[in-house]
């Protein structure tokens, strides 16, 4: 779907896609595509995920985990950082500070997982406070359902512990 | 090709991810016993249940699903309290206050706990919410379900539970 997104708009076919992009990005995240004249966050699908982070060379980016602890203790994608819900100011705020120093360009990935993607109240917080701060090249993790069904049920990498 | 094909997948799941994720029956093994103190430092003892189905219900109150479930379990508890049924809620917020203001404001009528990554693993992990069980008169697993649960369906298991043997009726104005 990225790639449709970025492809331009060559033709009225294009156009189509491309606004519809738009369009099931702010309807799957709760977000207005054009609500501030900007479109919505960009989706990675799980394994595009695992993907990159299996693969050999290439930057990686930074995993922020965003949902509650109890689930991070469980399993978390390893090398990711518990920051907290999202939905809990002091989360933000530490949040904020994890991420201040980070050059604009850093790639992140948020993720939650704690429930149905529509549902999920941590995420949308996160991301806007990324998105005011200026960062670029943030992704949201699509978790269709939660964590246990749609990353660790399939096998893909998990850490357990604080 | 490929992408469209994506673009539908995606969709697909988006239109999907509101539901429940379902039920699965359980092997029937013996739920894990635990001991807590509720919000109100009552001692809640998962083994003093035996002999009542016990619905045992993992939430949050930031989780919409589970806020959407709740009133329905307060009026199933209403019901079938004196035909031996339980709810037992266990909250897997990081503090009880928020736990407490939601259980006057709700006026939840059965005890609930703020439970820990231990408890959640001995339950098969909860590694999303809510997540309710439905355990027998015998303290054995009979379903679970994951995801915002079809309540007239546990409401189907709990009264076909009910109906079994060594389950202990409460007498109504005990």
């Amino acid at each position: 779907m990225k790639q449709v997104c970025s492809r331009g708009f060559l033709s009225l076919t294009t156009l189509v896609i491309s606004f519809s992009c738009l369009l099931l990005v702010g309807a799957t995240t709760g977000f207005s595509a054009g609500e501030a004249g900007t479109p919505g966050p960009s989706l990675i699908q799980p394994d595009e995920l695992v993907s990159i982070l299996k693969s050999a060379g290439g930057p990686k980016p930074l995993l922020i985990q965003v949902g509650f602890n109890v689930l991070y203790v469980q399993a978390h994608i390893p090398g990711s950082e518990f920051i907290g819900p999202g939905l809990n100011p002091d989360a933000i705020r530490r949040l904020h500070e994890r991420v201040e120093a980070l050059p604009r360009t850093q790639p992140i990935v948020l993720y939650c997982g704690c429930c149905p993607w529509n549902e999920c109240p941590n995420i949308k917080p996160a991301f806007r406070e990324l998105d005011a701060m200026g960062f670029k090249n943030v992704k949201l993790l699509f978790i269709a359902h939660n964590f246990g069904e749609d990353w660790v049920k399939k096998d893909y990498p998990v850490a357990k512990g604080k | 090709m490929k992408n469209r094909g994506l673009l539908i997948l995606t969709l697909a799941l988006s239109f999907g991810a509101g539901l429940s994720q379902g039920r699965t029956s359980a092997a029937q093994s013996l739920a894990p016993d635990f001991s807590l103190t509720d919000l109100w430092g009552k001692k809640l003892d998962l083994a003093s249940f035996r002999g009542k189905v016990v619905l045992l219900n993992f939430w949050a109150t930031w989780c919409g699903p589970c806020r959407t479930e709740i009133p329905l379990f307060i009026d199933l508890q209403n019901k079938y309290r004196n035909r031996g049924l339980q709810i037992v809620g266990v909250s897997l917020d990081d503090d009880a206050k928020p736990v407490r203001d939601y259980y006057r404001q709700l006026k939840m009528n059965y005890p609930v706990a703020v439970g820990d990554a231990g408890l959640a693993e001995r339950y098969g992990g909860i590694l999303g919410l809510p997540v309710s069980l439905v355990i027998g008169c015998d303290g054995r697993i009979h379903a679970r379900h994951t995801g915002i649960a079809d309540v007239s369906l546990i409401e189907q298991e709990i009264a076909h539970l009910l109906q079994g043997e060594g389950c202990r009726q409460r007498s109504p104005g005990n």
